[in-house]
């Protein structure tokens, strides 16, 4: 595998997203403060531009350049372009609620992007190395961004949880891939994958290895019992960073799965360790996640119990092995990042100056004062719940489907029984906004951007839910011709 | 084979839903006005499109009519696939009836956000027509759980002072049964490779133990609907607190979604398990026919005495269709049709002194008779009715299921005569302490009789009670083919 000049093609979405935030970050210096809108729109043409690139460069038959370090294919361009969007939606949300708040900074743009370059590496490398180097530039950007406010107390203790849990995670995850690299003597997923079909590696080493990336993976997805660190660093962040803590990642967390477990790790043998390790991640998740957010009076709090709960129906769709369960989860997480980019991006707009609408009793009497957003938030909500004719509804039941077909229907009724529990704490948002009867404490929304971004976001839930069907043959197709089961 | 109309059916799931859109679209306050009557005129279309099938309808044809079929989820084989027999046609027109009924009792009452008030009902009607037609079991299920978003909106923002705890109860409930056939659904989807039309489940061969896993599951979702004892407690405490509306919608067509998927999908699907453990769901519907009757006795709530009289009188609808004859059957869907216009009644005369009143108990009432006779007339048009008299559309269904049941076991005939006992004695005497007796305060003297909306939204009510009660011929016949066909696909084994 010799270097060509083309390989640089199939990362030039990359390259150009590399460019554009060195461009920003000078630039910023030169700015005045006054002038700090440029630092913005220059930052979303460049996630716009980077999203158009990762579809333009498009390969469809799977091809791995840079020395084996990276994949271009349908699967990677298509979770590059989307995490791109994703960003920037969420950096329109957060405009307003940046500015009040003294962090419409250019290191708060340049360390987005910064994110960014890491979790598109991630979605397209081939290689042990360049997947953690890109799950490091995404963390280490995260992490200054959970302190960005200096002067709280909170987010600076969430930072430092973050931080000391994540490196823990990130050893972990290290370690077991030093095993797996000690089994089969190769870090490059394809030749991992030969050498382990080859039978000369060691498979009580590789199992050992697979259980500290699975402890990795747990952390880093925030499963049970790795989820210690989700609800106090979505409470302690400012709302802007939880929002893209709680969207993009998800998306480079599952290719992260896909790449480690589907592929280095797809072999008969492995799968049925990890499926019995990912069901207790599962259930114990979706047990956990659902019960726990019913105690919650702070939104963000809730919602990132509402997040664990989630991830572990997302475990379940992986861990049946299959094309199927793939595609389920590919659904699944698309869909879900559009829902939490609307739970946080309300808690955004409802901010004020000095005022952070995170309590859920500051909802109260929204369907008075912003009746439309109520009703966008109601739809959310009933489609984090699962209730149709919401897209939710549908990547439960793609899940679902995929669970019975893996021959286990007690999960499948496990996961419909605990989305009951999880129905009551959304509903109990509807109600909180429909029901009480108390005075509004929120005003009329006036950040115009946004509002439109929520609408578009909101409909976009209610719309996919009566026409699914493209999507999921979106998400079939992509895993059928990108995940190689060797 | 058919020259209908294709689409007529989607125009009655859409019709109601689109007219909702618009009403919400249109409804800034101070436009309450033109909300009331483009939801009038909405509710009305949505009857005047049904009059066509109606008079297209086949009825000695076993197969399901105005079929159509546009594939929505290709992936999963999962269609948009509608079609109607009398069963459904005759709870569609309960349906929109019901739909017109409601938006008039809001009229003048609803003052507090009008147009999402009447964008719910219209929309709701809409999803219950769609759960009717559906032939696709995801279709029926996503149309099923849709219903309860608008009904708890209903609940929950114009209802009573409990009404919270109301509207979460009956979320829940509901849908911690209806979750089960979801898995249930999926299963079948798998045993029959690929399909989730449910003419392809009628057929399926399916071994025993899973029969009875599937009915069970089914189960959960439609007797909790229906609902039959013991998962009932959710319909006084939804039925009290809902508005006038609320009631009557929940009362007339919501339980009737459960009695519709019993004969929809538990009979035909899983035939053995259905027979199998027929002996104990007849004991929950004796059970509910006489317990609950004795338990609305004592009442003092007018609203949760009609409710747990609409719990004892669903249990004669569930009792009719698990003694699998065809008088039972019949009885079963002449009962549910003629409950969901007496029950609307009830509520619709509860909802009139509630408006003047501002109370639901017994004891603030008595003496009505002297300052509202047009009332107190039709109230007990309805009262007799809820009592099961002969000429009444209440009698029809309770005698027909009745035969049937005689036929079956003396025993299971004896215990749900019983209601027609109690069945009068817990109205009447509710109507006795309301209508007749001394004038209780002044503010009863004061009362005016129902005014020409209230009287004509009555009278209309009770010229089909009585009408169904004496000619109820035209009913039977829609329906007859469908029974047959019912049971015929019940009495094969499928194992």
């Amino acid at each position: 595998m010799n270097f060509q000049l083309s390989d640089l093609y199939a990362i030039s979405a990359e390259i150009f997203l590399l460019c554009g935030v060195s461009v920003i970050l000078l630039l910023d210096l030169f700015l005045s403060e006054t002038r700090r809108n440029v630092t913005y729109f220059l930052s979303l043409f460049v996630l716009v531009v980077t999203s158009v690139i990762s579809l333009l460069v498009f390969d469809f038959e799977p091809r791995v350049v840079m020395n084996g370090l990276v994949v271009s294919g349908p699967l990677s361009a298509t979770l590059k372009s989307i995490l791109c969007g994703l960003i920037a939606i969420g950096l329109i949300y957060s405009k307003d609620y940046l500015q009040c708040r003294g962090l419409h900074r250019g290191e708060y743009y340049s360390l987005t992007l910064f994110a960014a370059l890491g979790m598109m590496v991630m979605a397209s490398s081939n290689h042990f190395l360049s997947l953690y180097l890109g799950l490091e530039l995404l963390s280490l950007s995260l992490y200054a961004m959970v302190a960005l406010r200096r002067d709280s107390g909170r987010s600076s203790e969430a930072a430092i949880k973050y931080f000391v849990l994540g490196a823990i995670a990130s050893g972990m995850l290290l370690y077991g891939m030093s095993m797996i690299y000690g089994a089969t003597g190769n870090l490059n997923i394809e030749a991992i994958v030969s050498s382990i079909n080859s039978g000369n590696s060691d498979l009580n080493l590789l199992r050992l290895g697979l259980v500290f990336i699975i402890v990795g993976v747990g952390f880093k997805l925030g499963a049970v019992p790795f989820h210690m660190w989700i609800p106090d660093v979505y409470q302690g962040s400012p709302t802007s960073v939880t929002l893209l803590i709680g969207t993009a990642p998800k998306i480079a967390a599952f290719a992260f799965i896909i790449r480690l477990l589907a592929e280095s790790l797809g072999h008969p043998s492995l799968h049925q360790e990890w499926s019995q390790m990912l069901t207790v991640l599962a259930v114990a998740s979706l047990l956990i996640g659902n019960v726990v957010a019913i105690a919650q009076t702070n939104f963000k709090r809730m919602l990132a119990y509402s997040t664990i709960a989630h991830m572990g129906f997302l475990l379940l769709g992986f861990l049946t092995g299959s094309m199927n369960g793939y595609s389920a989860s590919l659904f699944y997480i698309l869909t879900y990042v559009f829902m939490a980019l609307a739970g946080f991006g309300v808690i955004l707009l409802l901010s004020k100056d000095g005022f952070e609408a995170e309590e859920l009793s500051d909802l109260g009497g929204l369907s008075r004062s912003n009746p439309w957003s109520a009703f966008l938030l109601m739809i959310v909500m009933f489609s984090m719940a699962g209730i149709p004719p919401t897209v939710g509804f549908w990547s439960k039941l793609f899940i679902i489907q995929s669970v019975i077909e893996f021959e286990s229907v007690w999960l499948a009724v496990v996961a419909v029984m605990t989305s009951l529990i999880g129905a009551f704490y959304y509903l109990r948002v509807v109600k909180i906004m429909y029901f009480d009867s108390n005075e509004s404490s929120t005003t009329r929304i006036r950040y115009r951007a946004g509002l439109v971004v929520f609408s578009i976001n909101g409909l976009m839930l209610l719309g996919m839910g009566l026409f699914p069907g493209w999507l999921l043959l979106l998400c079939q197709s992509l895993i059928q011709d990108s995940v190689r089961v060797f | 084979m058919s020259t209908n109309i294709i689409g007529s059916l989607s125009l009655i799931v859409w019709l109601p839903i689109f007219f909702g859109i618009v009403v919400l679209t249109i409804g800034q306050d101070g436009r309450e006005h033109l909300v009331r009557w483009v939801s009038l005129v909405g509710s009305i279309l949505g009857a005047l499109v049904l009059v066509p099938v109606w008079t297209q309808f086949d009825q000695t044809k076993t197969e399901f009519q105005f079929v159509e079929s546009i594939p929505w989820i290709d992936t999963f084989n999962i269609n948009y696939h509608l079609g109607i027999d009398g069963l459904s046609l005759i709870l569609i027109l309960l349906n929109v009836v019901t739909t017109i009924l409601v938006v008039i009792a809001g009229w003048e009452v609803i003052t507090k956000r009008v147009s999402q008030y009447y964008a719910s009902f219209l929309i709701l009607s809409g999803i219950i027509n769609g759960v009717f037609c559906s032939l696709d079991a995801m279709l029926f299920y996503v149309f099923f759980e849709a219903t309860l978003i608008p009904m708890f909106l209903i609940i929950g923002i114009w209802g009573g002072p409990n009404r919270v705890y109301a509207a979460i109860k009956f979320f829940l409930y509901t849908l911690a049964g209806s979750l089960l056939t979801l898995v249930a659904l999926i299963y079948l989807y798998r045993l029959s490779a690929g399909s989730f039309s449910i003419a392809d489940f009628y057929l399926l061969p399916i071994p025993q133990s899973a029969q009875l896993l599937i009915f069970i599951a089914l189960f959960a979702a439609f007797a909790v609907k229906i609902p039959m004892w013991p998962v009932h407690t959710w319909l006084p405490d939804a039925h009290v607190e809902a508005p006038t509306g609320g009631s009557v919608v929940l009362a007339a067509v919501m339980l009737k979604l459960g009695g519709y998927g019993f004969l929809r999908l538990s009979l035909p699907i899983v035939p053995d398990a259905a027979r199998e453990l027929a002996p104990l769901v007849i004991a929950l519907s004796l059970i509910a026919i006489v317990y609950i009757g004795f338990v609305a006795l004592i009442q003092r709530d007018m609203k949760k005495l009609i409710a747990y009289s609409s719990i004892s009188h669903m249990g004669f609808v569930t009792l009719g269709i698990f003694i699998f004859n065809a008088e039972g059957m019949q009885g079963a869907i002449i009962q549910m049709v003629s409950h969901g216009f007496i029950s609307a009644a009830l509520f619709l005369c509860v909802g009139v002194l509630y408006d003047r009143i501002h109370s639901r108990q017994i004891a603030d009432y008595g003496g009505v008779v002297n300052s509202m006779p047009k009332f107190a007339a039709l109230f007990l048009v309805f009262a007799m009715a809820n009592a099961g008299l002969p000429g009444t559309s209440g009698f029809v269904g309770e005698f027909f299921v009745i035969m049937g049941a005689m036929s079956n076991n003396f025993w299971f005939a004896f215990a749900a005569a019983m209601t027609l006992i109690l069945g009068a004695a817990y109205t009447l005497w509710m109507y006795k302490r309301v209508v007749f007796g001394q004038v209780t305060s002044d503010r009863i003297a004061d009362l005016k009789d129902v005014n020409a909306r209230e009287f004509s939204m009555l009278l209309v009510l009770a010229f089909v009670v009585i009408g169904v009660g004496l000619y109820p011929k035209p009913f039977t016949d829609v329906i007859g083919t469908s029974v047959t066909t019912i049971l015929e696909l019940s009495s094969v084994s499928k194992y």
